[in-house]
C-alpha cells in the first residue's frame, strides 16, 4: 500500500509524519501547480470548484509516483465537500486511474472514532503507537503553524526582498526532516533561529489585514496565487483565520488541545448576523471578521473559490459587519480564470485606502 | 515650462497627458495598444516630445494601468499606482467633492465611493464583458453606425425599449429580435444603454451607496446616451469630467507630483527613452514544478527586470542588482 493525500498548503508535512511514524508508505504529490491545476481542470466538472479540480490533479500526479491509495477528508452538508472523496474517486476511475480510497469523515463523537479510521490504515499497530503518531503530526502543526505566523510578522517589514521566503522555506525543510520528538525539538529551535535571523527595516508603518474565508483557498498558497505573500511584499502584516493546527484540534481532536484559537469563538461571534451552521466555515467568516474587527484590524479579505455556498452566504453579510465594526473588508473569489494582474490591482488599491484611512485616523488621534 | 508626465498602459488604450505644476492638462494623447505596450509607450512619448514645447522640463513620471509595472520600468516612474487610486485622484481634481465614480473602459468597468476626498470602497468587474466599451463598439458596427454618433441618435428615443442586459450575449440576441420587430433604431439603442447601466448597477455597484457628485468617466463616457441613462437609473445628475477618457493618466501624473514632493528627485528617464530599444523575452523556469513563466524586459542588451515567478528567485535578483549600481 502506497498512500497519497491532497494538498492543503503545508499540510504534507504533518500528515506525512504521521504516517511515517507508523511506517507507512507515503508518496507526496508534487506541489500545486499549473500541471496540477490543468490536470484537475481537464477532467474535472468544470463546475466544481477549485478544490476539487486541485485535488484531482494532485492525485493523478501521485499516480504517476506509484501511489495507490488516496487518504481523503470527508465532511458533512450543505456544502457539497462532503461528497468530493466519493466523486474523485469516480473520475480517477473512469479515467482508468484505479485506486483505493480511505475517507477520514470528522469523528462525530470523539477522537476514539479517528483512532479507530487509523488503524485501518496501519493494520498491526498498537494503539498507542497510533496516539504517538498522531501526537507527533499534530507537533509539526504546530510547529509548522508558528513558522508561518513569524513570516507573517517578518515579511512586511524584511530588509532585503525574498529575505523572509528564504529562511521560511528552510526552516519548514528542517522541521519537515525532523524523525523523532527529539529531533522536531532542536529543528524548533533552530528554525526559530533562522527566522530571528532575517533583517528588518524599522520605522516601516505596516498595515495590519486580516485574511478570512473558506479553508483550502486559505491554506493553499497555489490556489490563491500567494495571496499572503503578496500582502506581505506591498507591506502588510496579516493574519489568517483558520490555522492548520486550530483545524485540526477543532474538527479531528475534538478540543483536546486547550488554550488554541478555535472556531467555536468565531461561530459564536457570528451571531446576530449568522447564527445557525450553513456549510462550510460560512458562520466561521462572519464571526472572525468580527473578531478582527474588534481586535483593531485595519482591513479584511475574503477568499473564496468560486460557486462555494456558504461564502456566498458569508459575503452577502459581510457589507453590514464592515459597517456596524467600521472596517473596510474586501472579497476576492478565485477560480482557474482568476488572473494576477486583476487581483494585484484590487490589493493595491485596497491597501491603499486603508493606508489612508489609517494616516487620517492617527492624524484625528494625535 | 515644468510640469509632470503620466502614462495609463491598459490592454485595449494607452493615454499620455502632460499636466503643468498647476495641474493643468497641457496635452494628452490616446492610442491603442494593440497588443505592443513598448512600442506603444514609445511611440506616445515620441509624439508627446513633439507638441510640447522646447526646453519642457519633466518633473516626475507617474505610470498607471496592467502595464504599469512593465512601463515603470521603461520610463524610471516615480510613482506606479494601481488604477484605482489614480482614477479616484484624478477626479477629485477635476471635480472637487465628487463622492461616487463610475468608469467604464474597453474591457473592465469599477465604481469608486469617497468620503470626504478619500476612497472608502470599490469594486471592479472584469470577468463579464457585457457594460464595456468593446460591447458597444461591436453593436455599433453591427447596426452599422460610427460609435461616435451612438450617443446622439440614442437620445432622439421617444420610448426606450427594454433589452434584457444580463450579458452581452443576451443582449445582443435581444436587441436583433426587437430590430425584427420593428423597433426604431434610437429607441433599440437608448434601450441598449438602459441596459448597460442596469447591469452595471447591478454588478459591479451591487450594494454601494451612490450619493452626489457623481462622476462618469472611461472611454464609454463619451456616449451621450449612457450617461443619460445613468442619470435617469440613479435620478442624480451625472458630470463627464473634460478629459473623462485619460483620467488613469491625469491622476498617474499627480501621484507622481506627490512622489517627487517626498523625494526630492525624479527617476524619469526622460524622452530619450522613446529610441531606446527594449527587448521583452520570457522563459520557463524549471526550477520547481510551478514552471513559472517568467517576463524579462532588457535596455539595450541590460536585463532591467524580471517578473511572473512565483517564489521571487527572479525578480529579487533584479532588484538586487539594482541596488550596487
Ligand atoms: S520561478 Fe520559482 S516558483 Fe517559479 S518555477 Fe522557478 S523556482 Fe518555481
Amino acid at each position: 500500500m502506497r498512500v497519497t493525500f491532497p494538498h492543503m498548503g503545508n499540510l504534507y508535512i504533518p500528515l506525512k509524519a504521521m504516517l511515517n511514524y507508523l511506517e507507512v508508505d507515503v508518496v507526496v504529490p508534487p506541489p500545486s501547480s499549473k500541471k496540477t491545476l490543468n490536470l484537475g481542470v481537464k477532467h474535472g466538472p468544470e463546475f466544481a470548484c477549485m478544490p476539487l479540480k486541485l485535488n484531482l490533479g494532485n492525485f493523478i500526479e501521485a499516480r504517476e509516483m506509484g501511489a495507490d491509495t488516496i487518504i481523503m477528508a470527508g465532511g458533512c452538508g450543505p456544502c457539497r465537500f462532503g461528497y468530493y472523496a466519493q466523486i474523485e474517486h469516480a473520475i480517477l476511475k473512469d479515467i482508468g486511474c484505479d485506486m483505493q480510497l480511505i475517507v477520514l469523515e470528522p469523528p462525530e463523537k470523539n477522537i476514539s472514532e479517528l483512532i479507530v479510521k487509523m488503524k485501518k490504515i496501519t493494520g498491526s499497530r498498537s494503539w498507542w503507537q497510533v496516539i504517538q503518531a498522531i501526537r507527533f503530526g499534530y507537533q509539526k502543526a504546530l510547529a509548522v503553524d508558528e513558522m508561518e505566523k513569524t513570516a507573517f510578522q517578518v515579511r512586511p517589514r524584511e530588509a532585503k526582498p525574498g529575505a523572509t521566503d528564504r529562511a521560511f522555506s528552510e526552516a519548514l525543510t528542517l522541521i519537515d526532516n525532523a524523525a523523532s520528538q527529539v529531533e522536531l525539538a532542536e529543528a524548533r529551535k533552530k528554525a526559530d533561529t533562522i527566522m530571528a535571523g532575517v533583517a528588518r527595516k524599522h520605522g516601516a508603518p505596516v498595515v495590519r489585514i486580516a485574511v478570512i474565508g473558506e479553508i483550502y483557498t486559505l491554506l493553499e498558497p497555489f490556489s490563491n496565487h500567494r495571496l499572503e505573500r503578496h500582502l506581505g511584499l506591498l507591506g502588510v502584516e496579516v493574519d489568517r483565520s483558520i490555522y492548520l493546527s486550530e483545524w485540526v484540534n477543532d474538527h479531528l481532536l475534538f478540543g483536546l488541545v486547550k488554550n488554541l484559537r478555535s472556531s467555536k469563538d468565531a461561530c459564536a461571534s457570528a451571531s446576530p448576523y449568522l447564527c445557525h451552521f450553513v456549510g462550510g466555515h460560512g458562520q466561521e467568516t462572519v464571526g472572525s471578521a468580527v473578531n478582527y474587527a474588534l481586535a483593531g484590524y485595519d482591513g479584511i479579505i475574503q477568499v473564496y473559490p468560486f460557486t462555494c455556498m456558504p461564502e456566498i452566504v458569508a459575503q452577502s453579510i459581510l457589507p453590514g459587519v464592515g459597517s456596524d465594526y467600521d472596517i473596510p473588508i474586501l472579497t476576492l473569489i478565485m477560480d482557474e480564470h482568476t488572473g494576477e494582474a486583476g487581483l494585484q490591482t484590487r490589493l493595491e488599491a485596497f491597501i491603499d485606502l486603508l493606508a489612508r484611512r489609517k494616516e487620517t485616523r492617527e492624524a484625528v488621534n494625535r | 515650462m515644468k510640469g509632470y508626465l503620466g502614462i495609463d498602459v491598459g490592454s485595449v488604450s494607452t493615454n499620455l497627458v502632460f499636466l503643468n505644476e498647476g495641474g493643468i492638462v497641457c496635452e494628452a494623447i490616446y492610442l491603442r495598444t494593440q497588443g505592443q505596450p513598448i512600442a506603444t509607450v514609445q511611440k506616445g512619448l515620441k509624439e508627446l516630445n513633439e507638441r510640447l514645447p522646447a526646453g519642457v522640463k519633466v518633473r516626475g513620471a507617474g505610470v498607471t494601468g496592467s502595464g504599469r509595472h512593465l512601463t515603470g520600468v521603461l520610463v524610471g516612474a516615480d510613482a506606479v499606482k494601481n488604477e484605482i487610486t489614480a482614477h479616484a485622484v484624478a477626479s477629485l481634481l477635476l471635480v472637487p467633492g465628487v463622492q461616487t465614480i463610475l468608469e467604464i473602459g474597453g474591457q473592465d468597468s469599477k465604481i469608486i465611493i469617497l468620503r470626504n476626498g478619500v476612497v472608502t470602497d470599490f469594486a471592479m468587474n472584469t470577468v463579464c464583458a457585457a457594460g464595456t466599451g468593446s460591447f458597444l463598439d461591436q453593436q455599433a458596427a453591427r447596426l452599422n453606425i460610427q460609435i461616435e454618433q451612438f450617443g446622439e441618435i440614442a437620445l432622439q428615443a421617444e420610448s426606450p425599449v427594454r433589452i434584457a442586459g444580463r450579458c452581452a450575449v443576451f443582449a445582443e440576441s435581444d436587441m436583433i429580435h426587437k430590430q425584427q420587430m420593428g423597433c426604431g433604431l434610437p429607441d433599440i439603442l437608448a434601450g441598449l444603454c438602459e441596459a448597460l447601466v442596469r447591469n452595471y448597477l447591478n454588478n459591479v455597484g451591487k450594494g454601494k451607496e451612490i450619493l452626489p457628485p457623481v462622476v462618469f468617466q472611461g472611454g464609454v463616457a463619451a456616449n451621450v446616451g449612457m450617461a443619460k441613462a445613468f442619470e435617469k437609473a440613479l435620478e442624480l445628475p451625472v458630470t463627464v469630467p473634460s478629459h473623462f477618457d485619460v483620467m488613469g493618466a491625469v491622476g498617474a501624473a499627480l501621484l507622481a507630483r506627490e512622489a517627487v514632493a517626498r523625494t526630492g528627485l525624479s527617476r524619469f528617464k526622460g524622452f530619450s527613452v522613446a529610441d531606446s530599444l527594449f527587448k521583452t523575452g520570457s522563459f520557463e523556469c524549471t526550477g520547481c514544478p510551478n514552471m513559472c513563466e517568467v517576463v524579462e524586459v532588457a535596455e539595450q542588451g541590460n536585463v532591467i527586470a524580471r517578473w511572473g515567478d512565483r517564489c521571487g528567485k527572479w525578480s529579487n535578483e533584479i532588484s538586487k542588482e539594482e541596488k550596487i549600481s
